[in-house]
């Protein structure tokens, strides 16, 4: 039987093209089912009854949910082109600091978008914070996998693709070059990586969203 | 038996990530040493082994600090493979299932609890209802298991401990029951399972002393919460 692989993601969704760019990575064929979520598709309430989001990877028809979690099953399944080290000391570093960038890095910046004005200085002096201990693992390497792109790099797509379009959204600069040089190098690496370009949703589109998003409910109190 | 070079796990008394980490090294035998911290005044060897979170637990093997108790787990899993028992089935759907819900329990159940044990009033009854959901989701995955994972007990089993020893202490202090053995007998029976495990009901934090730490930490947030509000 040949195998199948399915992502039901949706175009717009950084945690959507983590998987696609793991199994673009290891040369693995999919097929990806765009999602309306505003709509949910039955498809998605059957394979992700418990959370009812994307992005989903099926293989084989079988589901397996939250984009880091799949990351690490593409990992063990499909063995060649690894995303994570091999020793069991860097692979936890790995984990770690997966881990720190979507609670403290990619969530700092949520909040900071849905904020009320005055929780906003505090909440930006702490994701100032996280994002200056995050570039502090760059440190001279070319991306945090070291000379190929590797777990963390893929984790942290929203700052590499989506964090610049969200500071044009809501008007702030949070990572400039001259605050985080090497993060903004890495930034540079990641989108101009020949696997991580052709995979990027349209800049001018995802804009257009962001700025509409934030318009709509930011100062809705 | 591989060499395990040195172990040390920094940790509370009470720490119920700290536990998670306690189970997995005496389950597969792995010799450690055992630190106390106390987070009022956080050690030097703590600050300098966790200076991102400067949190417990730290797991400390051969000076190498690894943090988090879910990174903890899956490096002890991966580096004392050879020790049974495996946190983590081999098959690798298996592997993201048990994933998933540990996870599911570290990012959503436990949130629930907090929310409902730490809050009054309408806040609270929103976090009973909500920690009532996420406890109908576990039930019915646990259904006709004897663990998480089947028949082997791993990791998310240790991610959901505190059900087993927090959660009567949070009843009694609250006067209300959140698991009951009529809406939750997987959940109940899979309590008695892991009790009945020897290193993991020697760990147990002693009662009383329990009762008496998340009293006050509960006075603490609604005093606070009294204050904020003016």
């Amino acid at each position: 039987m040949a195998e199948q692989v399915k992502v039901l993601g949706s175009w717009g969704s950084p945690f959507s093209k983590r998987v696609e760019l793991a199994l673009k990575l290891k040369c693995v064929n999919y097929e990806c089912i765009e999602q309306d979520l505003a709509n949910k598709s039955q498809l998605l309430l059957d394979y992700n009854p418990v959370h009812k989001k994307i992005p989903v990877l099926i293989h084989n028809g079988k589901p397996i949910v939250e984009s880091l979690v799949i990351l690490e099953y593409i990992d063990e399944t499909w063995r060649h082109n690894s995303i994570f080290p091999h020793d069991p000391y860097e692979k936890a570093m790995a984990r770690f600091w997966a881990k720190f960038i979507d609670e403290k890095c990619n969530e700092g910046v949520w909040k900071i978008m849905w904020c009320k004005e005055e929780e906003r200085g505090k909440l930006v002096e702490e994701v100032l914070q996280h994002f200056g201990t995050l570039e502090g693992q760059l440190k001279d390497k070319k991306f945090f996998g070291g000379e190929e792109i590797g777990m963390v790099d893929i984790a942290a797509n929203f700052i590499g693709y989506w964090l610049g379009l969200v500071q044009e959204a809501i008007g702030m600069e949070l990572v400039t070059r001259d605050k985080f040089p090497v993060l903004c190098r890495w930034m540079d690496e990641f989108v101009g990586h020949s696997v991580v370009k052709p995979i990027l949703p349209p800049r001018d589109e995802l804009l257009a969203i962001f700025k509409a998003r934030f318009n709509a409910t930011a100062w809705e109190y | 038996m591989a060499d395990q070079g040195e172990v040390k796990l920094l940790k509370t008394w009470s720490s119920l990530f700290g536990l998670r980490v306690v189970w997995a090294l005496k389950l597969k035998g792995i010799p450690y040493e055992s630190v106390d911290e106390d987070l009022t005044n956080k050690s030097d060897l703590l600050l300098q082994y966790n200076p991102v979170h400067t949190k417990v637990p730290v797991l400390i093997h051969n000076g190498k600090p690894i943090c988090e108790s879910l990174v903890i787990l899956e490096y002890i899993d991966e580096t004392w493979s050879q020790n049974p028992p495996s946190l983590l089935p081999q098959d690798p759907i298996q592997r993201a299932s048990a994933r998933f819900w540990a996870k599911f329990m570290d990012e959503k159940a436990l949130p629930s609890m907090w929310q409902a044990f730490t809050k009054k009033g309408r806040e609270q009854e929103e976090g009973l209802a909500s920690i009532a959901e996420k406890l109908k989701l576990l039930e019915a995955e646990l259904e006709g298991k004897k663990f998480f994972g089947g028949e082997e007990i791993g990791i998310p089993d240790f991610a959901l401990g505190w059900l087993v020893n927090l959660v009567p202490v949070f009843e009694e202090i609250l006067g209300l029951k959140i698991v009951d053995e009529e809406r939750h007998p997987s959940l109940s029976e899979w309590s008695r399972r892991i009790s009945d495990i020897r290193v993991i009901e020697e760990s147990w934090p002693p009662r009383d002393k329990l009762v008496t730490k998340w009293a006050a930490i509960r006075d603490h947030f609604l005093a606070t919460a009294r204050a904020s509000s003016g």
